[in-house]
């Protein structure tokens, strides 16, 4: 298997909570990982964006080619489609539908999803909305992650195990509340395709 | 999970390797793409149970000095710093070369090309280069974590201490990294040769020509480094000298491996003997590496004759900015996918100083009152507060190095300048304001200081800030008038009282110093999570 996934948002949002989660089953599996984070400047409120890329074969490049994601998953509608160029033309694309409003001139945020949804492969989800309906809104992250599971190439079981053991030593109830979250996120993509 | 398999950044892979290779000590100044290294080591449970020095110096000069100093006692010793720290440790840096090195001394710099976080893309190889000292540059995570102990190795072979180089997208990327055994630390043991250390001439001459002789090792050992590879290939239109992580980019289009003979280099001296193998072998040479051309500069040489020789340099790889797998496929002969043009709804995003962070209330207070004259200059300097340059503020008028805000306003008052104010952070003040404070104080410059003070290193990720507590006190004893010594709280409610401070201080015929203090929003935020545990 080879998957390349680009992870974006914005500063702050917490993009690397849903990179830990892949990467610590990726690691599990013992599949090869890049993954490129961004650090510093940009972090405060800026354009934020990782690399992942999980395969059973060595990887080369910390960076994925242009044309190469097979996943975009983004914390934030405008930023899904900055990394555009990178996704594969039969790739996916997962985002939250909330706007983060912290520019003066962000564009129209229904021309925003309109053009997120006239893609071929695309799913938005309000996490925000899920994640409160499954216990509390910090899980929000863990829904969109739920929402990319069928895409990753890892079994939807081993992705379990990994929110177990990335949340595992903050206790027994956050870790419920966090599959609780992954899974309203999987149920939400999985309708969104059948449709 | 096998327990010596972990999931580390390069920078992470760089701070294990060390603790691992018998480190007692790291000496380091925050600094992106660096900054993780040393806090790895702060976290690290073995790195406690060892004692190993971790806590951060003042600036990378001080960090360098220590370790020189941690070295001449026989114990392992690292300095970890970003590229244009280098800059600032570079005296101490060129005369290791001289004094040599006692217990293993690794030099970790770690440059960022296409300046992620940074005002310039200087290519840290050539202080290496000028200080006549080894460098490594790994290509993966792994390699960093390797080569980290063969650096140690070398440096004590040869009692040298050897520069390490990373690039941000080494230092930021994670891998998986299978980790070795546990070397122990270094017993102290003092220098066989003392007069080494005392860079008189005399001794320094003579050091100079043992340093000039050993270059010939250290070629040598680049040439038989298991890391520098030469790998046949049957095209031979084309060689390709592939510089640290260059190689993964080159060989991300090759799944089948590379039709064309491949130099992969990660020890300096450039391997003269491989090059001129494929300098023989092949049509032409192409380059690539991450920052500057300093292979592709050495290869071609001067007079530029004989196989030829093509990258940054020719245009035909970008002449700056990171690589990337993209931008070398011209260069390759290959063809762009087909990709998804740029949606053009999307507008930039620039980062921006955190809602309710105290460098605004500073920024808006400030131009409230420069607006109250002509030509008010604001030179500012490297930090969080930096984004004043960017709206609403708009603040700032200078950014160049580390301390430079203070002295470039006396420099501009020196000229006439008025008024003539200098924006700092708490933490870059105490690295290099304080000396520049001393020459403004001794001709007592009619320049305005804020010192704006958020106890901690902020734009890094809030690492401990040297000064912490006695900024006062460090001001008045370098001789700032108590009485123009002003703090204030910089929070909206006390808008009125800060501005008649700034409006006082700057009409004040001398050295003034006004210090909003508040702390960071995202350290204090950090820290009510701590208590609340």
């Amino acid at each position: 298997m080879h998957t390349d996934i680009i992870l974006s948002g914005v500063g702050g949002q917490g993009i690397l909570s849903i990179a830990t989660v892949i990467g610590a089953t990726a690691l599990k599996e013992g599949l090869f990982i890049k993954q490129a984070e961004v650090h510093g400047m940009s972090q405060r409120g800026g354009d934020v964006q990782s690399n992942l890329r999980i395969s059973s074969e060595p990887i080369s490049s910390d960076l994925i080619p242009l044309g190469k994601a097979d996943l975009i998953i983004s914390l934030e509608p405008m930023e899904a489609l900055r990394y555009l160029p990178y996704l594969k033309k039969e790739g996916w694309l997962i985002t939250n539908s909330t706007p983060f409003v912290n520019v003066t001139n962000y564009p129209d945020s229904e021309a925003v999803i309109k053009t997120i949804k006239e893609m071929k492969n695309s799913i938005v989800i309000d996490v925000d909305s899920i994640a409160k309906e499954a216990g509390s809104q910090r899980s929000a992250n863990i829904v969109l992650l739920g929402a990319a599971s069928p895409f990753l190439g890892l079994e939807i079981d081993k992705m379990e195990d990994g929110v177990r053991m990335v949340f595992g030593r903050k206790g027994e109830d956050i870790v419920e509340m966090n599959l609780k979250a992954f899974r309203a996120g999987l149920e939400f993509a999985r309708q969104s395709i059948i449709k | 999970m096998e327990n010596n398999k972990h999931l580390l950044l390069g920078d992470e892979a760089v701070a294990l390797g060390a603790i691992n290779a018998g480190l007692s000590g790291v000496y380091a100044y925050p600094g992106t793409p660096s900054t993780e290294i040393t806090e790895f080591i702060q976290a690290s449970p073995l790195a406690k149970e060892r004692g190993i020095h971790c806590r951060w110096s003042s600036n990378e000069k001080t960090a360098m000095e220590a370790a020189l100093g941690m070295s001449y006692m026989g114990k392992r010793a690292m300095v970890c710093m970003k590229h244009v720290g280098m800059n600032v440790a570079a005296d101490a840096f060129v005369n290791s070369a001289m004094t040599g090195a006692n217990g293993g001394l690794v030099v970790v710099a770690a440059d960022d090309p296409s300046m992620h976080s940074s005002q310039n893309e200087q290519d840290s190889r050539f202080y290496g280069k000028f200080a006549m000292m080894p460098t490594f540059e790994p290509s993966s995570q792994q390699e960093a974590y390797e080569m980290i102990g063969e650096a140690f190795e070398l440096s004590e072979r040869y009692r040298i201490p050897v520069l390490f180089r990373l690039v941000t997208r080494m230092a930021h990327s994670r891998a998986v990294v299978t980790t070795g055994e546990v070397r122990e630390q270094n017993k102290k043991s003092y220098p066989q040769n003392p007069n080494q250390w005392v860079l008189m001439p005399a001794f320094a001459k003579a050091r100079n020509n043992v340093l000039t002789k050993e270059q010939a090792d250290f070629l040598a050992e680049a040439e038989n480094s298991k890391r520098n590879k030469y790998v046949d290939g049957a095209d031979k239109s084309m060689g390709v000298v592939a510089c640290g992580i260059a190689y993964n980019y080159l060989m991300e289009h090759y799944e089948n491996g590379c039709p064309y003979p491949v130099l992969k280099v990660s020890q300096y001296p450039l391997p003269k003997k491989l090059v001129k193998r494929m300098a023989d072998e092949c049509e032409s040479i192409l380059v690539l590496e991450d920052g500057q051309p300093f292979a592709e500069e050495q290869i071609r040489g001067v007079l530029d004759e004989g196989v030829k020789v093509r990258g940054r340099l020719t245009g035909e790889v970008p002449r700056t900015g990171e690589l990337t797998p993209d931008n070398i496929i011209a260069a390759l002969h290959l063809k762009n996918a087909e990709v998804y043009p740029k949606s053009e709804i999307v507008v930039p995003r620039p980062p921006a100083l955190c809602m309710g962070c105290g460098h605004r209330d500073m920024y808006a207070a400030l131009n409230e009152v420069v607006k109250e004259y002509e030509n008010a200059r604001v030179f500012s300097d490297i930090g969080c507060y930096t984004l004043g340059f960017l709206p609403p503020y708009r603040a700032i008028h200078s950014v160049v190095d580390m301390g430079a805000s203070i002295t470039m306003a006396k420099g501009a008052a020196d000229a006439g300048q008025f008024p003539s104010v200098a924006v700092i952070g708490d933490s870059t003040f105490t690295h290099s304001g304080m000396t520049g404070l001393l020459d403004a104080v001794n001709e007592k410059a009619n320049i305005t200081i804020i010192i704006s003070d958020n106890l901690t290193t902020g734009m890094t990720g809030g690492q401990d800030s040297a000064g912490t507590g006695r900024l006062e006190s460090i001001c008045t004893g370098i001789g700032v008038e108590p009485e123009h010594v002003r703090v204030v709280v910089p929070l909206p409610k006390n808008m009125e009282e800060m501005k008649k401070v700034m409006r006082e201080e700057i009409e004040y015929k001398g050295v003034s110093v006004i210090i909003p203090r508040r702390e960071c929003i995202q350290t204090a935020r950090r820290h009510a999570k701590n208590k609340n545990k």
